[in-house]
């Protein structure tokens, strides 16, 4: 029996119904794994595919998921992708392991990911790049790029990413899957090896809409660890999902439909809009003025919070030490310098860098400060469209996937791939992506809805009903 | 030209919590090596900060109590740079927005009493410890102390003197007695202090370049390395050189400070807010509040004792020094002892016991009730003040009631004049030359005389009936 | 913005990174560019907007002073990469 390609939603019904058992979902994933790994290369590692011990009950009960290799689950590899973290067996578990524990569910394996989360094309993982299963000369998007992957090639049910500037949703977007970036605060970040603490989120990437749903209702909620995360309740959103959409109202922002967006992917928007109203929701133009600021703020931001927190791997505690044969300096500086220079890869030492100029004596002001405050005006941006809209609209990605190694030499060109997904990091808003067409070379192609803080019910609502019409979900890549 | 030395202290204080600053690991000074660590406090990957709200209560006591202005929005700030006993290399600390500054503390100076300007009061967290191996080239690193929660007191350069230092510190640390906020022994280095000093010309207003002087590990090691580097500064200021801005360490041993070179590359922190850790605020009634529960402060008892008691000034001083002394005392005069006398016990023989035991005053085996009795003993003349003495020394030893004692050793002052006079008899006959001193007019003979009764009575003939005997017996 | 090689040397220094010469001269040009494209911030203007260095208001948010189970040391030191008895090891620290 296949299983590899059944939705959470599927399995459980499957389980329940005693049709099969975990030990044949893992028997099936395995049989896919090494069919297609070698092709795709999703995982940090070998996944496990032995029935590990499970909580016998909970609506995640007997089903396997893959997380990133930046969440930590206690006596597992947890390296980031990175060689500065090499045998890092983690010693703890992230929040989001101990809720998906608690909700039967099994932690199958680590997805590879960019180094650190640095990257939006899998390509900076110091094991090797991940591929798109549509197209494998292409890369899955970053830097989730392996929890993508898995899922779109069937290798996982279902993963969780993390997402700073879009690493959850323009991996899904460009693999096909579905992927959200909750509401900052809405998931605990324990546990999630930091990149940019005031960005970062956890998220799942999910086969369809419900699949979502239903993961993030388990791994939401306050944690008393995390004093960013919110004490709210966790609404059911499998169940809020379903109501109708009708009288919804869209807003479509201006500055997102410009130059550099692919015709194709402007396409599909548009198909996906004419749909939308044919389903009772109305549409109107907004702005979001400081959107091309985004960027700039975002890699401000997000590289100076990454400098201070990539500083602790310097080779004292834990992962990789590594001690020069000679060197001018004091033995620790020339042990920190040499760990650091072999341990880290070139993207991760660009943003260090940058974050650590940006914060440095005499440029705070000028950069941290100054993108600080314009941080503000985004947020700001997004809180007077929410007055009057329900939701956004907008592609996830400007095109779709591209080829390996074409933005690994150009930083910047690898940066604006992100600029329809940092601004809800940076305002802190939900935002999903989910398929909504392919390009006539058979890529898939993502939408982006973006919600108000703690509108993940609103955001699920349009995409499920917008996924019930729709046929893209169901595709799956030749591999 | 004469100089002025300007100093400005950099006081850090370990808080006494339960747990640290950020994490539920325990406070504690003294176990097995990184046995209190988790994820948080040793900044393992992933790991994330959630503040100690004792931490927060017990800094606003010390900044209400050293009258700062409290804020009612504080935040962290990230303070960046790289050395072993920092696990994240980075510290949670407040930068732009202290959460208290400009207050004041009022020492004892030269001149008179005077208030001593405070900078400002932040919170932060503390590192772990260094220990640099003798038997190879490598460090040892034990977190234990990493997350303790740490407060950072810094004056104003308005302190003129290494004495006017030394005065502030201890009044400094008698303050975070006083508050139970902190253990303040700088021997485990629970209290910290770093100096900055400079001279100027004598009526100038501008400072001159200043010097950083750590590793002081007593206050009177403070004192010290301030009088040393004044003089060091003053003879380089004498042939014409000038003051390197620089940290200097001090050398206990060798009673001079050096340069720390190693640690001078640029001090560059790249502060900015902490992103783990939302902002707190706080309304002014709630501040309202914490300054409500604060205790009587020692500058306050002193004066009471003197208002409301008649003690001296110095009495007032020596008593609350020590705030179980100072509460012991209350005690006694709580149950109706008289204030001077108990006060004298305290200051005279109990003090002494004290300092030959090294204990302080909880720790000794007496009671506010005990000590009244025994002073009621000695007052009522039912002992003599010397065998009270020998009474107290016995009830520390054993724990037992003072009249008990004065029973047990036979001890009861003796003011029988018949038994009196026969041991007067046996002193007259025994000091014929005093005997005839007294007579020809020298006064001091009698107080021999009363002397030698005492001694010869075993302490305990009562000294007022014996010289009243003696001046009857010897009248001419 | 110019970025002199000694300006890549000082914050590769802060940071703590080694890098090769190449590097350096690789991390000038790229962060020159970088820094020029984020120069756009410089129109904005900026003046009265509060800094927002959270995405979400919260606020006091604490713990209770009550203790929680530390780690085992012994396990830490199974993944420390060196080590001597419960204490972490490390090249000597020159004051």
């Amino acid at each position: 029996m296949n299983l590899s390609s059944q939705t959470i939603t599927e399995l459980k019904e499957g389980l329940k119904k005693g049709s099969f058992r975990t030990a044949d979902i893992l028997a099936s994933l395995k049989t896919r794994y090494e069919s297609v790994e070698e092709k795709v290369r999703s995982f940090a590692r070998a996944p496990f595919f032995q029935e590990r011990e499970f909580r016998p009950s909970g609506c995640l009960e007997g089903i396997p998921i893959v997380i990133k290799d930046n969440i930590c689950s206690e006596g597992d590899l947890t390296e980031c992708c990175s060689k500065v973290l090499s045998g890092f067996v983690s010693p703890y578990n992230a929040t989001v392991v101990e809720h998906l524990r608690e909700a039967g569910a099994l932690i199958m394996g680590k997805a590879n990911m960019d180094e650190f989360a640095f990257g939006s094309s899998c390509e900076t993982s110091c094991f090797y790049p991940t591929r798109n299963p549509w197209d494998t000369s292409r890369v899955p998007g970053g830097s989730s790029g392996g929890s993508a992957a898995c899922v779109a090639a069937d290798e996982a049910v279902a993963s969780l990413g993390s997402d700073t500037g879009g690493s959850i949703r323009q991996p899904a977007a460009l693999c096909g899957v579905v992927g959200m970036k909750p509401t900052y605060g809405r998931v605990s970040r324990y546990g999630l090896i930091a990149f940019a603490s005031s960005l970062d989120q956890i998220g799942p990437l999910t086969k369809d809409v419900r699949d979502n749903a239903l993961l993030l209702s388990v791994i939401a909620g306050f944690d008393k660890r995390d004093s960013t995360s919110a004490p709210l309740p966790v609404p059911d959103y499998g169940k809020e999902m379903e109501a109708d959409i009708r009288g919804m109202k869209i807003g479509i922002p201006r500055e997102y439909f410009v130059e550099g967006l692919d015709p194709e992917v402007r396409s599909c928007l548009a198909e996906a809009r004419a749909r939308l109203e044919s389903l009772g929701v109305t549409f109107g133009e907004v702005n979001l003025p400081h959107t091309p600021y985004a960027v700039s703020v975002y890699y401000i931001v997000a590289t100076a919070e990454a400098s201070s927190n990539l500083a602790r791997f310097d080779g004292v505690q834990y992962g990789l030490r590594a001690t020069p044969a000679s060197s001018l300096e004091p033995p620790l500086i020339a042990m920190y310098k040499e760990t650091r220079d072999k341990g880290f890869g070139a993207e991760a030492k660009r943003r260090m860098i940058l974050g650590t100029y940006v914060l440095s004596s005499g440029y705070y002001d000028a950069y941290y400060l100054r993108a600080s405050k314009a941080r503000r005006l985004i947020k700001e941006d997004f809180d007077s469209v929410f007055k009057e809209y329900d939701l956004i609209l907008t592609p996830t990605s400007p095109t779709p996937a591209f080829k390996l190694g074409e933005k690994t030499e150009d930083p910047l060109s690898m940066y604006l791939s992100d600029i329809y997904t940092i601004s809800a990091n940076l305002a802190g808003v939900p935002a999903l992506s989910l398929p909504c067409g392919f390009t006539k070379a058979g890529l898939p192609v993502g939408m982006q809805v973006i919600g108000p803080s703690f509108g993940e019910s609103d955001i699920y609502r349009l995409a499920y009903q917008y996924e019930q019409k729709t046929p893209w979900h169901k595709m799956k890549p030749q591999l | 030209m004469t100089y002025e030395p300007v100093i400005g202290l950099e006081v850090h204080v370990q808080l006494k919590t339960a747990t640290k600053a950020f994490c539920g690991c325990a406070n504690l000074f003294g176990s097995k090596e990184n046995s209190h660590t988790c994820p948080v406090c040793l900044g393992l990957p992933g790991a994330l900060p959630v503040f100690n709200e004792k931490a927060l209560k017990s800094g606003v006591k010390v900044a209400l109590a050293l009258n700062c202005a409290v804020r009612t929005f504080t935040k962290f700030d990230r303070k960046n740079y790289y050395y072993p006993d920092l696990p994240k290399n980075f510290q949670i600390s407040q930068y732009d927005v202290p959460f208290a500054q400009t207050g004041s503390l009022e020492i004892q100076a030269r001149e008179g009493r005077r208030l001593v300007k405070i900078k400002r009061v932040h919170l932060e967290e503390d590192a772990g410890k260094l220990i640099h191996a003798e038997d190879g080239p490598y460090s040892l690193v034990d977190y234990n102390r990493a997350g303790t929660p740490l407060l950072e007191i810094v004056t104003e350069p308005d302190l003129f003197s290494p004495q006017e230092a030394y005065d502030y510190l201890t009044d400094l640390k008698l303050i975070l007695q006083y508050l139970d906020v902190s253990d303040c022994d700088m021997e485990k280095g629970t209290l910290r202090c770093d100096a900055n000093v400079s001279l100027r010309p004598a009526a100038s207003q501008t400072l001159g370049t200043k010097t950083e002087l750590k590793n002081m590990n007593s206050f009177k090691a403070v004192k010290m390395a301030l009088d040393y580097e004044i003089r060091r500064q003053a003879d380089v200021l004498a042939e014409g050189g000038r003051i390197l801005q620089e940290t200097l360490l001090w050398d206990e041993k060798k009673q001079a400070t050096h340069s720390m070179r190693s640690k001078e590359e640029a001090h560059d922190y790249r502060y900015f807010p902490e992103p783990d850790l939302p902002p707190f605020v706080m309304t002014t009634s709630e501040i309202e509040e914490i300054r409500k529960e604060l205790p009587e402060l020692p500058e306050e008892k002193r004066r009471r004792f003197t208002r409301d008691f008649g003690l001296s000034r110095k009495d007032s001083e020596t008593l609350t020094a020590s705030v179980r002394l100072a509460d012991f005392f209350e005690a006694c005069v709580n149950l109706s002892a008289e204030p001077k006398k108990t006060a004298n016990w305290l200051i005279g023989p109990v003090s002494f016991q004290m300092n030959s035991r090294n204990q302080d005053i909880t720790q000794l085996r007496l009671s506010p009730s005990a000590l009244m009795e025994l002073i009621d003993l000695a007052e009522t003349g039912k002992i003599s003040q010397l065998a009270a003495k020998d009474v107290l020394q016995e009830m520390l030893e054993t724990g037992e009631k003072p009249s008990r004692i004065v029973e047990e050793k036979n001890l009861g002052q003796v003011s029988d004049s018949s038994v009196l006079k026969t041991v007067i008899e046996q002193v007259l006959a025994a000091h014929q030359k005093s005997v005839a001193d007294y007579q020809s007019g020298k006064e001091n003979a009698l107080m021999f005389l009363v002397g030698q009764v005492m001694r010869a009575s075993g302490g305990k003939a009562n000294p007022k009936t014996a010289r009243q005997l003696l001046i009857e017996r010897l009248k001419p | 913005m110019t970025i002199s090689r000694n300006d890549v040397h000082y914050i590769a220094h802060l940071a703590r990174l080694g890098l090769t010469e190449e590097e350096v001269s690789h991390f000038q040009v790229q962060l020159e560019g970088i820094l020029r494209y984020v120069d756009k911030l410089k129109e904005l203007d900026i003046s009265n907007v509060e800094p927002m260095a959270h995405a979400l208001d919260l606020k006091n948010v604490f713990r209770k002073d009550e203790i929680t189970p530390s780690l085992d040391p012994r396990a830490l030191m199974k993944i420390a990469p060196a080590s001597q008895g419960q204490f972490y090891k490390v090249p000597k620290v020159i004051e």
